[in-house]
């Protein structure tokens, strides 16, 4: 579950002076649905993301992740969090297998518990073959893979993805797609970014339209539909914008 | 869970830098090569050359004294230079060293010489050329002898004792031992080295476990995991500090090795003009002793660089801006090397200056247990105070997210 209340981040930027990123966003994500938050570049996306994964702090208001508030207990947050985006690389210098298993331990597994989720995402992903080859061997859709493992080593009951397809080819966006459904099929709170109409379109329970830092609309698709009138995504988008 | 969690980030980072060639040439390999090179190479080139230059016959020219054939059949015979003919452009043919030195020979010298009339003998030579001044030196010697030679007939002739000019002999003696007096010559370099090699073997993976992982983007995914950003941090200060302290353990190993190696092989080839210089033993006390004083420096310097490339956006930005640090640090360690700086309670509280003054006293086998302490004691702190910044700068957002 996570809880998003009155969020609000400032920062302090030298042209601008202080600059609302997130500005008052409130919704709600339950376990076993998929959320996405859909907005243009610099609508203040991945600074919302980052602020239920305890990566940054808020500067007002507060969110629930998992049962905890993420300004009281972020470690905690974040024990409970699997967040994938495409700024999250992996070291190049560790193998696959060393990459999972440091995550792993950096979540405070005992190593009986380690091997058994090692093995068992390994077995999951079809890795096994590239489990001792070094991260910066590997190909775009093997390193989609690690980056998966590394997010559910810990086995997360909050799953946060933020643009997870930029950049990838179609082989590669279709693994994170699927994995997120599975995500969702396994009754994991499900939240991801995208700007991708057709991505949020496919795959989403509930959508909220997110721009200049703040949720203007959110809802089902039919809802939404509903609401505005529109049936294609895009058209929706652009009219809560413009409002 | 503190103390397992820095070391689970500590680990994963040795085993990371280890597989970096970058970090294993900074750490391991250039102070293993530059101490030999350094004390073995560039001495046996230095001992070569002062051998060599000693060796030479070096030429010279005799100018005028034609109508003096005593003084020239002397010189003639001197059995450790040659005389060249005599040219107008003696000068130009010393100042292209073409000959080592000349000597002007007065008029009627063997006349006035025999007379006790008084004259005076030029000898032109080339002023910190080490040739030369072996030339002009041979020159010198000849005519010196060749004075006291006639003083001393005079003195017979008018039957004076010898010790009227010479009431009594001056004598300089060395009571330093051997291992002072060379520690004092090359005590100076062998901490500066230490110190310098401890920066640089620190600098590329503090650049790397900061700057490079935001280059890299790691530092993102670092960042998810629920450890705390402090264990964070000091499991990477870890790695920093031991890669330099491996070099500064790595250097002061591989000097010692080399001073042995180098002693019996430099001794043989100098033939002793090198002695003073080479007396230099270090003992194990004084090797443990540097450790323990450069150790507090070590966590100075890492956590510094840690601090400071935390902060660039880049690994080259971080390039830039630890360039810079290398003049600070080079600075200080360079003035411990002047002739006359002294260890005293105000250096003792300026930071790598004072570990490299007290350093050298340690490699020279003089310890001054106070100012140890002190200088131990104020290096702890401002260590302290540097990990303290770079533990701050670690939980800022704006500096791990500076864009």
């Amino acid at each position: 579950m996570i809880e998003a209340l009155n969020l609000v981040k400032r920062f302090r930027d030298k042209n601008r002076g202080e600059v609302r990123a997130v500005d008052r966003v409130s919704f709600q994500c339950r376990p076993g649905e998929i959320y996405g938050l859909l907005g243009a570049n610099g609508a203040g996306k991945t600074t919302t993301l980052r602020l239920l994964a305890t990566i940054l702090e808020p500067s007002e208001g507060t969110a629930l992740v998992a049962g905890y508030d993420v300004k009281k207990h972020p470690e905690k947050v974040r024990s409970s969090v699997g967040f994938l985006s495409t700024a999250t690389a992996l070291y190049g210098r560790l193998s696959a297998e060393e990459m999972v298993e440091y995550f792993g331990r950096l979540h405070g597994l005992d190593e009986p518990t380690l091997r058994r989720r090692l093995d068992g995402l390994f077995d999951r992903l079809e890795m096994n073959d590239f489990r001792d080859r070094r991260c910066d061997k590997l190909s775009t859709g093997m390193k989609q893979k690690v980056s998966i493992a590394r997010t559910l080593v810990h086995d997360p009951s909050v799953m946060i993805f933020d643009e997870p397809t930029l950049g990838l080819d179609v082989m590669a966006a279709r693994t994170i797609v699927g994995f997120i459904r599975q995500c969702r099929a396994q009754g994991k709170t499900v939240l991801f970014s995208t700007h991708v109409m057709s991505e949020a379109e496919k795959l989403c329970d509930r959508i909220g339209i997110i721009h200049g830092g703040r949720l203007l609309a959110e809802g089902t698709l039919s809802e939404l539909r509903g609401r505005y009138g529109k049936q294609d995504l895009e058209e929706i988008f652009v009219e809560v914008v413009e409002q | 869970m503190r103390f397992r969690n820095i070391g689970i980030v500590y680990r994963k980072e040795l085993v990371d830098s280890l597989r970096d060639r970058r970090t294993l040439i900074s750490m391991i390999v250039v102070p293993l090569l530059l101490m030999p090179l350094l004390t073995i190479g560039l001495g046996a080139l230095s001992a070569k050359l002062i051998g060599q230059a000693m060796q030479e016959t070096p030429k010279v020219m005799v100018l005028g004294g034609e109508d003096s054939p005593r003084v020239q059949a002397a010189l003639a015979a001197l059995p450790d230079v040659s005389i060249v003919p005599a040219q107008p452009d003696y000068a130009e043919e010393i100042s292209s060293k073409q000959i080592r030195a000349a000597v002007e020979i007065p008029e009627g010298f063997d006349v006035k010489l025999a007379r006790g009339e008084p004259m005076q003998v030029k000898i032109y030579m080339y002023e910190g050329d080490l040739k030369s001044s072996f030339g002009a030196d041979r020159l010198q010697k000849f005519f010196r002898d060749l004075r006291d030679r006639a003083i001393r007939e005079r003195l017979e002739a008018r039957q004076i004792p010898g010790s009227l000019i010479r009431p009594f002999e001056i004598q300089q003696q060395n009571v330093a031992p051997a291992e002072k007096v060379g520690g004092a010559i090359l005590g100076g370099l062998v901490p500066y080295f230490v110190i310098l090699l401890c920066l640089t073997g620190a600098m590329y993976p503090a650049m790397d476990l900061t700057a490079g992982e935001k280059e890299r983007g790691t530092m993102e995914t670092l960042l998810c995991s629920p450890v705390s950003r402090t264990h964070l941090v000091m499991g990477k200060f870890l790695m920093v500090l031991t890669a330099s302290l491996a070099t500064a353990v790595l250097s002061i190993t591989s000097m010692a090795f080399s001073f042995g190696m180098g002693k019996k092989l430099l001794l043989g080839m100098a033939r002793g003009a090198a002695d003073a210089a080479l007396q230099i033993t270090i003992t194990f006390k004084s090797v443990l002793l540097v450790f323990i004083m450069v150790l507090p420096l070590a966590v100075l310097f890492s956590a510094a660089l840690l601090a400071i490339s935390l902060f660039a956006k880049s690994f080259k930005e971080a390039q830039s801006y630890i360039s810079p640090l290398m003049i600070v640090v080079v600075l200080p360690a360079v003035a411990a090397l002047l002739p006359g700086v002294e260890l005293n309670a105000a250096l003792s509280l300026v930071p790598v200056l004072n570990t490299s003054l007290v350093s050298k006293e340690i490699v020279a086998g003089t310890y001054h247990w106070k100012y140890l302490a002190l200088i131990f004691a104020s290096s702890c702190i401002y260590a302290a105070a540097a990990l303290a910044i770079a533990v701050r700068l670690f939980q800022r957002e704006d500096v791990l997210f500076r864009t």
